[in-house]
């Protein structure tokens, strides 16, 4: 770029260094039913990041001593493709990964009633294809729209969202760039229709003031994102009706 | 009052699934626009032969478990492990007809065999829908599968686990039925079905005759 690199990751207009307010969203491309051989799919697209999941199950679970008498399993594994970054990542899943696939799992497990499936397991698989920052909020929103378009029972959809400090200044939704230069990060999973947070972390320092406000602010994002979840969950069937009845 | 695919908390009804809502008198339902199949007692199923083990089978009916189908079940006489060879009976990967006779949380459930028109599919074409839409397949007082028997002259026998056998005269007439009922699966949730599939079954069955003259 020939511009002279601001200092500032917000300029002296109030916008970041992709032009967005801080209070916005990056675009999100959200579409379902992606990947004929799962038995639900979703895809995500956030800014940069490009996000695959795919749900299987309930089905049996093997092995079988993993089996839980009163209730289904819930599996995530949230794995990063060797091409999603700059440099190559190894395949295997690092500390980090199944790290994120637990943090996953505790942020979906609220939201499925697995007590109606004993012994079964849902196994859900999300895929980094490319990643620009936030990834583990971008996999759990569209996780949550795969388990849901697998006809799995949930009690609400989950959606996630992060806000963060860069610069002394709150940011929502941190893209890579800004989470590395950025002081702190605060990623939240939330079932909207309870008000119901079933993921709050946070990485880096912030007041206690702060920390509410990028609460708030991250909770206002997952809202924004949970209306276009519920859009695309209904835009698969609405283009087959609208097709017929034209 | 919380029907089917819905839940009650805090005085408020929410759906579980995406579906289409129906309100009576008293109830909310949503019908689900894509499931999987619950096990439930009398129902008539498809399933694949996973396991033959050395009582009985198990076998894959599309459910959250497997389902076990018993020797004796099979069998008119008591099962002798040395004498009987269940493989001989149902192999690996074998298609079965079946019900299931008994099913609750704490147990897999069970098959049975031993009633006409179970059994072994020999020979046919399988379609999988979603099985929240064999209703839809049926139709109003069996009006779809009706019109579907009677046009294609195909036997039609559904699973309510979602696996539809079509079984006809030539492989045309089974693919004409398939491709009406992937269809209707596909279109389950909008109206004047019938009208459009009856449409697309009779044209796409003079066309099959057409290019059959022009030979």
């Amino acid at each position: 770029m020939s511009r002279k690199k601001s200092k500032k990751s917000v300029d002296k207009d109030g916008l970041r260094a992709d032009g967005r307010k801080p209070d916005g969203l990056r675009p999100v491309k959200l579409e379902v039913g992606v990947l004929g051989n799962a038995d639900g799919s979703a895809y995500i697209e956030q800014g940069k990041n490009k996000i695959l999941a795919a749900v299987y199950g309930p089905h049996e679970l093997h092995p079988k001593h993993l089996a839980q008498p009163d209730r289904a399993l819930l599996r995530c594994r949230y794995h990063m493709a060797p091409f999603s970054v700059d440099e190559r990542k190894h395949p295997a899943p690092s500390r980090r990964e199944i790290e994120l696939s637990k943090v996953a799992r505790w942020a979906l497990e609220p939201s499925v009633f697995l007590e109606y499936y004993p012994r079964a397991s849902i196994d859900v698989f999300t895929e980094v294809l490319q990643a620009d920052g936030g990834t583990r909020c971008a996999s759990i929103t569209t996780a949550s729209l795969a388990l849901a378009d697998a006809g799995i029972p949930m009690r609400d959809l989950v959606v996630a969202c992060a806000a963060g400090k860069v610069d002394g200044q709150l940011v929502l939704d941190l893209s890579d760039v800004e989470d590395k230069k950025g002081e702190a990060d605060v990623p939240v999973a939330l079932m909207p229709n309870f008000n119901a947070i079933t993921l709050l972390q946070m990485d880096g320092q912030l007041t206690s003031t702060e920390f509410g406000k990028a609460l708030d602010l991250a909770l206002d994002g997952c809202r924004q994102l949970y209306t276009l979840q519920k859009e695309a969950l209904k835009s698969k069937y609405i283009a087959v009706k609208e097709e017929v009845e034209e | 009052m919380a029907g089917d695919n819905t839940y009650k908390d805090n005085d408020r009804i929410y759906a579980t699934r995406v579906g289409l809502v129906n309100y009576d008198r008293r109830n909310i339902h949503v019908t689900a626009l894509k499931a999987f199949y619950v096990p439930c007692v009398g129902d008539t199923v498809i399933g694949r032969i996973t396991e033959v083990g050395i009582g009985g089978w198990m076998v894959d009916i599309k459910a959250p478990s497997l389902a076990v189908l018993r020797a004796s079940d099979v069998l008119d006489r008591p099962f002798r492990p040395q004498r009987n060879d269940l493989p001989s009976i149902f192999n690996e990967d074998d298609l079965l007809i079946a019900q299931i006779v008994a099913y609750d949380r704490t147990r897999d459930p069970m098959l049975t065999v031993r009633e006409p028109g179970l059994g072994k599919v020999t020979h046919g074409l399988i379609v999988e829908i979603t099985p929240t839409k064999i209703p839809r397949v049926i139709g109003r007082q069996g009006s779809m599968i009706n019109m579907l028997k009677q046009e294609t002259g195909c036997r039609i026998t559904l699973g309510q686990n979602g696996l539809v056998l079509i079984s006809g005269k030539t492989l045309e007439d089974e693919q004409l039925a398939a491709m009406a009922i992937r269809k209707i699966e596909k279109e389950s949730h909008t109206s004047g079905l019938t009208d459009r599939v009856t449409e697309m079954v009779r044209k796409e069955k003079g066309g099959v005759e057409h290019v059959t003259k022009e030979k």
